[in-house]
């Protein structure tokens, strides 16, 4: 039950670091690789508050997260304004340099272990502090996504120009996407940091910032549903196979690759998976065979 | 029509890219409440003129005054939301969503929640949304698409996405519409079934309209006042007429490359 229960809790951290990847790659349309940073800054920054500062434990730990989420958001306000005006893969390029810009300063600081890693952390972080929020954050992200800041976020994702042309501040819609994400990155550092104990600077390598990327394609873009789901499978896959040893990583792999190719929108695709969600597919079908229909009797209309 | 104050003044507006000037010396002004057009032979700077005027270009020389208020060195946002839209040559819908969302997102302007009030939900969230649905609603009832608006906008036939790109410009409630080659690629029923709508939206939503048009029938047919460009200069200036019997034009344009198209 502790095993299932430590896979749920790290299925939780990730899913909140995820859903911040969600909202800026799968609905603003930026693609990161260094997110991983942004949960490296949270996850010292809370390190910081809840082992050094010799607090309460009541005040500590909520203390800790809200200090790792905002530095990682502050943090992500200066990357932002250096980087968010470069077009296309050059921001994701930027961001792969951050990333491994934060490891390498953290592997110099000796006050947080350099790059040996920081043991004998507090254990702060339980199973229900996790779920609570998980749920808090996909209701915020849901939220902010169906509003007209959201909205706004989806039409650059869509057509950044016909945006603009909308009267769409195309600059602080992608502000506002990226310190959320930071934020939620910082609040899943913060979790990971007060419940394994342990950091090291190596935890937040590039290949963390890929990973949490391909959650985010693998359940879909732009659909909050494909990224929860995304998330459970990605990170419990190497845990059901574990008994392979080597070959859970292989296959970790495989199904990465066999969504891409068989199914390259993602699982759920751009869909959500909730009533209205599902009502719009539908809806939408219908008007288009009614387009269709109505179409094919005009051009018969003329030739006959 | 108040001669004095013209909603939209280019005044010696010039564009050079590198050593091409695309567009040298231009002056014109669109008057309110008129359906002004811009002519020219391809590349000859009409384009780049409505990149101008919406920001997406900055200027090199002259000015723009909008309601004789400098906008030329305004974020393209801003001078949207400050009441000049438009649309684009090659068709720039938001192609994944559908047709009510293309509507509803760009009506955003039109609602006054902040991200806190969104995030949480606050009773202003929900007053507020109600109003943007309602809006976007009626603007598709007004330009027919009511229909069609649960299909996803790139599933959409050619004229009903021109259509579309129009109604979502005409979301922000603009003074004044920039139209670029509405009428590419429809045939000759399209192209007067889309003069009557753009003769309708102007009367409805009282406002100006400036046209980019390779279709003589629908410049002559509808503008009050035609400006001609060739090789980013101005050639002519004045009413359908006046521009239709200038020699200059005729063998620039009209009499040299008959049906430039």
């Amino acid at each position: 039950m502790d095993y299932i229960q430590g896979i749920a809790v790290l299925i939780g951290i990730n899913l909140i670091a995820v859903l911040g990847l969600s909202i800026l790659t799968g609905f603003t349309g930026l693609f990161s690789f260094g997110h991983g940073g942004f949960m490296a800054i949270g996850a010292y920054v809370s390190a910081i508050v809840s082992s050094r500062l010799d607090l309460p434990h009541p005040i500590a730990f909520p203390l800790a997260i809200l200090a790792g989420a905002l530095s990682a958001a502050l943090i992500s306000v200066f990357i932002g304004k250096l980087t968010l005006n470069l077009k296309g893969d050059y921001f994701c390029i930027a961001t792969m340099g951050f990333g491994e810009a934060v490891r390498i300063i953290l592997n110099n600081v000796n006050y947080v272990g350099g790059a040996r890693g920081w043991a004998n952390l507090p254990q702060f972080t339980t199973w229900w502090i996790v779920l609570g929020l998980c749920i808090v954050c996909v209701v915020v992200t849901w939220n902010l996504i169906n509003s007209r800041q959201g909205r706004n976020l989806v039409a650059v994702r869509e057509e950044e120009l016909a945006a603009q042309m909308a009267g769409v501040d195309v600059f602080r819609s992608k502000m506002v996407a990226l310190i959320v994400s930071a934020a939620l990155a910082g609040i899943a550092g913060a979790l990971m940091a007060n419940y394994i104990q342990f950091l090291r600077p190596t935890m937040f390598n590039m290949a963390k910032s890929t990973d949490l990327t391909i959650m985010v394609i693998f359940g879909g873009l732009g659909s909050i549903s494909g990224t929860i789901a995304g998330t459970i499978l990605l990170v419990s896959l190497p845990e059901v196979f574990r008994n392979f040893a080597q070959w859970r990583l292989v296959i970790y792999g495989l199904a990465v690759i066999v969504i891409m190719v068989g199914r390259p929108q993602g699982i759920m695709g751009g869909v959500e998976l909730t009533p209205s969600g599902i009502r719009k597919i539908f809806a939408a079908r219908r008007a288009k065979a009614k387009l269709d229909a109505e179409l094919k009797a005009a051009e018969q209309g003329e030739v006959a | 029509m108040n001669e004095a104050l013209p909603l939209l003044e280019l005044e010696g507006l010039t564009k050079r890219f590198g050593g091409l000037a695309a567009v040298n010396n231009v002056s014109f002004k669109v008057q309110e409440g008129s359906i002004s057009g811009l002519i020219g032979p391809n590349g000859a700077g009409k384009t780049t003129i409505f990149n101008l005027i919406t920001g997406v270009y900055k200027v090199t020389e002259g000015r723009i005054l909008f309601q004789g208020k400098p906008i030329h060195d305004q974020e393209p946002y801003k001078i949207a939301c400050g009441g000049v839209t438009r649309t684009f040559q090659n068709i720039r819908l938001f192609k994944n969503l559908s047709v009510f969302d293309n509507v509803y997102t760009a009506c955003h302007r039109s609602a006054h929640y902040n991200l806190f009030e969104s995030v949480f939900r606050l009773p202003n969230y929900w007053k507020e949304e109600k109003i943007l649905k309602e809006k976007a609603r009626s603007l598709l009832a007004i330009m027919g698409l009511e229909d069609r608006q649960d299909i996803n906008a790139n599933n959409l036939p050619y004229g009903l996405q021109r259509r579309l790109e129009i109604t979502r410009a005409l979301a922000l409630d603009p003074k004044l519409l920039l139209l670029d080659e509405p009428a590419a690629g429809m045939n000759p029923d399209e192209t007067e079934h889309l003069m009557k709508i753009i003769g309708e939206v102007r009367r409805m939503f009282n406002l100006s309209v400036l046209v980019i048009e390779h279709h003589m029938d629908l410049i002559m047919g509808i503008c009050n006042h035609i400006h001609v460009l060739n090789f980013g200069c101005t050639l002519a200036d004045g009413t359908a007429e006046s521009v239709a019997n200038d020699p200059k034009v005729v063998e620039a344009y009209l009499g040299a490359e008959e049906e430039t198209k």
